[in-house]
């Protein structure tokens, strides 16, 4: 079992309190998944030519200053936000070039994520400590998705942990468990894809990843999984513009989606919906199986 | 906020007051479970998991939606939702009467042993799969699979089924039927003509059925 949340702003007031509705969608969410928690969260897009990464550091003492200043040095880069064991960063290059180097000169360091716009923090441990320990009530943001984990395929660490980044400005959450994904992860590493944990939901990112490389479109590609994926699921894909939901053929994992004029959201579970401002006079409904939802904005 | 257990366990007390309101139920789970009294309880909102579940004698009426396994294994009584219902609605229940006036999704009346289930939307896929008594009933559509391995429930569907599950066959449609049927719409304070209904039901071919097979014991 698992949780998992999205949220999209279609209004000011919403995105101004983005990162406190999220938390508070996850917390209603947490016996779901007491174990692990994280965001992905669309926000502040970089300027054009440069890119967003997403660090994580198991270092309590991680020197970020040091870091940056490589960065600077190598392509220019602005001050380090830090987040708990996490920093973003906004480097002067492509998001595909910054995280090759970060790769390569800081293999301690993880990259949970590069992009214009998107941020990913997540941890082992309580929902409730994860949404403190990052502060998120004080995120504001165009969209976001969130993830309280119950771990049944691999451990329960910070690297195991959703939101997954399918690639540049793409993240997925998952609640299920596939079946296929030690076949489907041998494939996809002859592809190319770089796996950096043995987790079940990371292969479904990966596939993702791979297919979008190939050209399918966001629907495209999800509709892929309906085919190529064995187990059960209900996903959420985050974007730089919207984000999409699929559930199974079979609806084995829960969901239901909501809608007013200010937002639009999607959670396991009725009660992560009931805290956002007017959710008694939404628009309510349980997702189809095995269909494509999608919501976007116009790219600025 | 009053407490779920508080709330449950004053429903569940030896002389509960006659009417009661839950007001702001905002989607928590398991609400007004487990009633043996014959009761009147009107939640106002969306209700989550298990909403009257094991119902004995009590009336639950919903004003909203609910969530997976409303009123699940419900033996008595009646539980009236406004809104929809998500899966395995009335799953198991054997006996009383299930009203729901938008749409149930997946597995509505999964292993039903006796319940009455009016649904006033559609139905989702493997609705009544091992159903074994009571009726299910559907004014609009129902989905894939419906009647999957069916046992002797009785299934009546006004609009499209997109499939029906395996040993689920169309039956014909007799005057007993469109009596019981009619009982039954306007028990559940449904305005629907009976003879607009298909009757579905088991063509008993399965396992169980096979004489073959009782020398098995």
């Amino acid at each position: 079992m698992c949780g998992i949340a999205g949220l999209f702003s279609k209004s000011l007031d919403v995105s101004g309190h983005l990162g406190g509705h999220l938390g508070a969608m996850l917390l209603q969410l947490s016996d779901r998944g007491p174990d692990s928690a994280g965001v992905a969260i669309y926000r502040h897009p970089a300027p054009s030519g440069s890119s967003k990464v997403s660090l994580f550091s198991p270092n309590p003492e991680q020197d970020w200053e040091a870091v940056r200043h490589e960065l600077a040095d190598t392509f220019g880069a602005g001050d380090p936000e830090r987040r708990a064991s996490h920093a973003v960063i906004v480097v002067e290059t492509d998001a595909d070039v910054a995280q090759a180097w970060l790769r390569e000169h800081h293999p301690e360091l993880r990259v949970m994520s590069a992009g214009q716009a998107i941020e990913i923090y997540k941890e082992a441990g309580s929902p409730r400590d994860f949404i403190e320990a990052f502060a998120l009530d004080e995120m504001q943001g165009s969209h976001a998705l969130g993830h309280t984990r119950m771990a049944t395929e691999s451990a329960v660490t910070t690297e195991h942990s959703h939101p997954f980044s399918t690639g540049l400005d793409l993240c997925l959450v998952h609640n299920g468990s596939l079946s296929n994904h030690n076949d489907l992860r041998r494939w996809l590493r002859r592809e190319g894809i770089q796996f950096e944990t043995d987790n079940d939901s990371e292969v479904a990112a990966g596939y993702l990843t791979h297919r979008l490389r190939e050209g399918a479109t966001l629907e495209q590609a999800l509709e892929g999984c309906l085919e190529d994926l064995d187990g059960f699921y209900t996903f959420a894909v985050g974007t730089a513009e919207g984000f999409a939901v699929l559930r199974d053929p079979i609806a084995c994992k829960p969901a239901v989606m909501a809608e007013t004029d200010d937002w639009v959201a999607m959670a396991s579970e009725y009660r992560a919906i009931a805290v956002l401002p007017g959710a008694e006079d939404a628009t309510t409904w349980e997702p189809e199986p095995g269909r494509v939802y999608s919501w976007e904005r116009a790219p600025v | 906020m009053t407490p779920l257990r508080e709330l449950n366990a004053a429903l569940h007390g030896p002389e509960p007051e006659q009417h009661w309101c839950v007001l702001n139920p905002r989607g928590a789970h398991a609400l007004a479970a487990g009633i043996d009294a014959a009761i009147e309880v009107e939640i106002d909102g969306h209700a989550g998991y298990y909403c009257a579940g094991m119902n004995k004698l009590a009336t639950v009426r919903v004003h909203g939606n609910a969530g997976v396994g409303l009123a699940e294994n419900i033996m008595s009584g009646r539980v009236v939702v406004d809104g929809s219902a998500s899966q395995s609605a009335g799953a198991t229940g054997h006996g009383g009467l299930v009203v729901i006036r938008g749409d149930a999704s997946a597995r509505a009346g999964i292993s039903m042993k006796g319940v009455d289930i009016v649904v006033q939307g559609s139905v989702g896929h493997m609705s009544a799969f091992m159903a074994q008594k009571g009726r299910l009933v559907v004014l609009g559509d129902a989905g894939e699979a419906l009647g999957d391995s069916i046992y002797e429930a009785r299934l009546y569907v006004r609009g499209q089924v997109a499939g029906l599950g395996a040993d689920c066959v169309e039956k014909e449609m007799r005057d007993e039927h469109r009596a019981e049927l009619a009982e039954l719409l306007d028990e559940a304070e449904v305005d629907a003509d009976a003879s607009d209904f298909r009757r579905y039901g088991s063509a008993r071919k399965l396992y169980n059925f096979h004489v073959d097979n009782a020398g098995a014991y």
